[in-house]
C-alpha cells in the first residue's frame, strides 16, 4: 500500500510538472501578449515598401515593445502597404507627429517597426493615421544603387 | 440403453465431426467426444496429438475448420465475442504455466475475475478471496508475489482465480506437468473435490496416466486424431488394443515404435544414403 | 542489387506493419469511452510510461539546450546576430527538436518496456488467461496503457522544452554573455503562440500516438517466445523511429 501511494505521488508530481512546463513556455517564451492583451488601440501607417514585414511583428519605441503589427494591405489606388499596428493602452501618450520605420534586426534578422516619438502635445488615438514613415530598406536595391552610382561616376 | 440416452441429453460438451488442420497437419479428423455433466473427464494421448488444441477448441479460443462443438448447448464456433464472453464466465480455465499476473499479488491475482465482473464491496470481495485460497490450502500466501511460488503452489493460486466465479466447467490443461510427488498427490485431491463439493464438471488434458487414473471417473484416448479408446480406468487397464497397453503401462517399443522411421542403420553407416 | 532489395523488403514490411497497426488502432479506438471508465488503470501507467522517463528526458533536454546554445551563439556571433540566440533555441525546440527527439527518446524507454511487458503477458499466456477468464486482454491491458502514451508524450515534450530552453539560457547568457533582455525579448517578439507552441503541441500528440501505437501493437502481436518478445522489441525502436520522422516531415509541411 505505501509502494502504491509512492507511485501515485510521483504520478501526480508527474502530470503537474508537465502541465507548468507547458504553460511556462506558452506565457513567458511566446508573443502571447499580442494575443492576450486586446485592450490597446489601433493606429495605421502606410508605406511604400513594407520588405518581408510579417503580421505580429513587434513594434517598438526605443527598443521597447509597444505592440504589433495586425493587419498588413496594399491600398488599391496608391498601391501603398497599409499596416495596422496595434500599441498597448499603457503606451496612450505617443505624439502624433511620430514617425515610422521598418526595420531589421540584424544584418538578416526579423523586420519590425521603430516608432521615433516627435514632439507634438497631441497623441495619436484609436483609427490615427502615422504621417511621416519610412520603408523597409531593400538589400537588392541598395546595392543595385551602388553599383549604377560606381558606374556613372566611373565614365565621367 | 435409457441409461445411456439419459446420458446423452446431459452432456455438457458434444462434440461431432470435428476437423481442424494446421497447415498440411490433420489435428483433428472427425473426432467425436461427449462429456457428461458433473464427472471428472479425462483426455489422453501422446505429446502433440493436440490435447490442449482441443481445450482451446472447446472454449472458442481456436475455431475449427469443420464440425459441431456444443458446450452448454452452446454452438461456441457461432458465438459472438460477447456471447463467447457471457458462455466463458461459466468457465474456468487452468493454463499449464499457470498464466498467474506475474505483477500482482496472490491476493489480486484471485481478486481479478471478481473485480472484473462485479461491483461487490472490498469486504465481501476479500471474504471470496480467503474462501477460495482455503480452498487450496494457500490462504497463508495471499500477499506473496508469483515470483516467489513454487510451480505447485503457483499451480494451485490459479486453481483458485479459475474457481474465484464459481464456474460450472473447469479445464485443466496438463495440470500433473512438472510437479514434485507430494504437488501431484495434492493437484489429485483438489481436483476430485472440488468437483464434488462444487458440482463441477471437470475436465482434464493429460498424458500422466497414474494421476488421471486416480482422479478421472471416464477416459478418452486420443491419437492421430482420431478417439482410440474411452471407459473407465479399470476398462482401459483391461483394454484388449496393443496401442492402449502400450500407452497406459507406458513401454518403450510396441505398436509406437521405439525408433523414429530412418533408413537402414548399416546402410547409413556406410555412407550408401545421405543424411 | 542485394542492397535495393533489401531496402524494398524494409518498406514492404513497414508498409504491413503500417496497415495492421491501423486495424488495431480501431479495435482500440472502439474501448476507448470504456476505458476511460477506469481511469485508476490509465493513471497507473501514466507512472510507469511517463514518470518513469522524466529524469532520461531532463538530462537530455538540458543538454541539448545546452548544445544549442554553444552552437547557435559559434554560428550567430560570426553574423553579429547573437541577440537572436533566444529565437533560435526557442524556435528550433518547440518547432522540431522538443518533440521529435522526445518521441526518439520515448520510444527507446516506454516504447520497448510496453512492447517486452505485453510481448511477455502473451508468452505466459498472461493474455490468454485474460481472454479465458472473459476479459478483454485489449481493453484491459493494451488500452490503458495507449492512452497512458498519449497523455504523457505532450507532457513530456513541455517539460524538455522547458529544460531545453534553460540550458540554452544558461549556456548563452550565463556562460557566453549574451544579454538576457535580448534573448528572451527576441523569444518574446518571434516565437508565435499559435504557429510555433500549438503546431508543437499537436505533433507531440500524434508523436505519442504513433510511438506507443507502434510499442502496443508490436508487444500484443509478438511471437510468444523469448526471440519473439526480443525482435518485437527491436522492431519497437526501429518501427517508432522511422513513423516519427516521416510523420515530422509531413506536419512540418502541411502546418508550417
Amino acid at each position: 500500500m505505501k509502494q502504491t501511494r509512492t507511485i501515485e505521488i510521483v504520478t501526480g508530481f508527474f502530470i503537474i510538472l508537465g502541465f507548468v512546463a507547458l504553460y511556462v513556455i506558452a506565457t513567458s517564451a511566446t508573443n502571447i501578449k499580442a494575443y492576450s492583451e486586446g485592450g490597446g488601440y489601433t493606429v495605421t501607417a502606410s508605406f511604400t515598401n513594407v520588405g518581408g514585414l510579417k503580421l505580429r511583428a513587434p513594434v517598438t519605441i526605443a527598443g521597447v515593445a509597444v505592440g504589433n503589427v495586425t493587419n498588413v494591405r496594399l491600398d488599391p489606388r496608391t498601391f501603398n502597404a497599409i499596416v495596422s499596428i496595434r500599441i498597448n493602452s499603457s503606451y496612450n501618450q505617443i505624439p502624433d507627429d511620430s514617425s515610422a520605420s521598418i526595420l531589421t534586426s540584424g544584418l538578416l534578422g526579423e523586420q519590425y517597426i521603430g516608432i521615433s516619438p516627435g514632439g507634438s502635445e497631441t497623441f495619436l488615438k484609436n483609427g490615427s493615421k502615422i504621417q511621416f514613415t519610412q520603408s523597409a530598406i531593400i538589400l537588392e536595391n541598395l546595392i543595385g544603387q551602388f553599383l549604377f552610382n560606381k558606374a556613372s561616376s566611373g565614365s565621367k | 440403453m435409457t441409461t445411456e440416452e439419459h446420458k446423452h441429453s446431459d452432456n455438457v460438451v458434444e462434440i461431432t465431426g470435428l476437423k481442424y488442420r494446421v497447415g498440411d497437419k490433420a489435428i483433428f479428423d472427425r473426432l467425436n467426444i461427449s462429456i457428461p455433466r458433473g464427472k471428472v473427464t479425462a483426455i489422453m494421448g501422446p505429446s502433440g496429438t493436440g490435447k490442449t488444441t482441443l481445450l482451446r477448441v472447446m472454449t472458442g479460443q481456436v475455431l475449427p475448420d469443420r464440425g459441431r462443438v456444443m458446450v452448454e448447448g452452446r454452438n461456441v464456433a457461432r458465438l459472438t465475442t460477447g456471447e463467447l464472453y457471457e458462455l466463458r464466465t461459466q468457465m474456468g480455465f487452468l493454463f499449464q504455466n499457470g498464466a498467474l499476473f506475474t505483477d500482482s499479488t496472490v491476493y489480486e491475482n484471485v481478486a481479478f475475475p471478481i473485480r472484473e465482473h462485479t461491483r461487490l464491496p472490498e469486504a465481501l470481495i476479500r471474504h471470496i478471496v480467503l474462501m477460495k485460497l482455503q480452498a487450496v490450502g494457500l490462504r497463508g500466501a495471499a500477499a506473496m508475489m508469483p515470483t516467489e511460488l513454487s510451480g505447485g503452489m503457483a499451480r494451485r493460486v490459479a486453481l483458485a482465480r479459475a474457481i474465484a466465479m464459481d464456474p460450472k466447467i473447469i479445464f485443466y490443461d496438463e495440470p500433473f506437468v512438472g510437479l514434485d510427488p507430494i504437488s501431484m498427490g495434492v493437484i489429485v485431491r483438489l481436483i476430485r473435490v472440488l468437483n464434488d463439493s462444487l458440482g463441477l464438471t471437470s475436465i482434464i488434458v493429460s498424458h500422466d496416466v497414474d494421476e488421471v487414473n486416480a482422479v478421472s471417473d471416464q477416459s478418452y484416448l486420443i491419437s492421430n486424431g482420431k478417439v482410440v479408446a474411452y471407459g473407465t480406468p479399470e476398462e482401459l487397464e483391461h483394454n484388449k488394443s496393443a496401442w492402449v497397453r502400450q500407452f497406459m503401462k507406458g513401454l518403450a517399443d510396441g505398436p509406437v515404435p521405439f525408433h523414429y522411421p530412418a533408413p537402414d542403420y548399416a546402410s547409413q553407416l556406410l555412407g550408401e544414403v545421405d543424411t | 542489387m542485394r542492397l535495393l532489395r533489401e531496402a524494398y523488403y524494409i518498406i514492404l514490411g513497414f508498409l504491413q506493419m503500417l496497415g495492421a497497426a491501423g486495424f488495431f488502432l480501431a479495435q482500440m479506438l472502439r474501448h476507448v469511452p470504456k476505458a476511460l471508465m477506469r481511469p485508476r488503470l490509465i493513471f497507473q501507467q501514466v507512472f510507469n510510461v511517463g514518470a518513469m522517463s522524466l529524469v532520461l528526458i531532463l538530462i537530455a533536454g538540458l543538454f541539448v539546450g545546452m548544445v544549442m546554445g554553444l552552437q547557435g551563439y559559434n554560428t550567430l556571433s560570426k553574423f553579429a546576430a547573437t541577440s537572436a540566440l533566444g529565437t533560435l533555441v526557442a524556435l528550433s525546440l518547440l518547432r522540431e527538436l522538443g518533440p521529435v527527439v522526445t518521441a526518439l527518446l520515448f520510444a527507446g524507454r516506454a516504447g520497448t518496456a510496453l512492447t517486452s511487458e505485453i510481448g511477455l503477458m502473451r508468452a505466459t499466456e498472461q493474455i490468454a488467461g485474460m481472454e479465458m477468464m472473459a476479459v478483454d486482454p485489449v481493453q484491459r491491458i493494451v488500452v490503458p496503457r495507449f492512452l497512458a502514451g498519449v497523455i504523457s508524450m505532450p507532457l513530456l515534450v513541455g517539460i524538455f522544452n522547458a529544460v531545453g530552453l534553460l540550458g540554452g539560457y544558461l549556456v548563452g547568457v550565463v556562460l557566453m554573455g549574451v544579454d538576457a533582455g535580448a534573448f528572451w525579448g527576441q523569444i518574446h517578439g518571434t516565437v508565435d503562440l499559435h504557429e510555433d507552441f500549438w503546431t508543437g503541441v499537436i505533433k507531440s500528440v500524434v508523436f505519442g500516438i504513433a510511438t506507443t501505437l507502434v510499442a502496443v501493437f508490436e508487444g500484443y502481436y509478438a511471437h510468444p517466445t523469448a526471440e519473439g518478445v526480443s525482435r518485437a522489441t527491436t522492431r519497437t525502436v526501429v518501427n517508432s523511429a522511422l513513423l516519427v520522422l516521416a510523420l515530422d516531415y509531413l506536419l512540418t509541411a502541411f502546418m508550417f
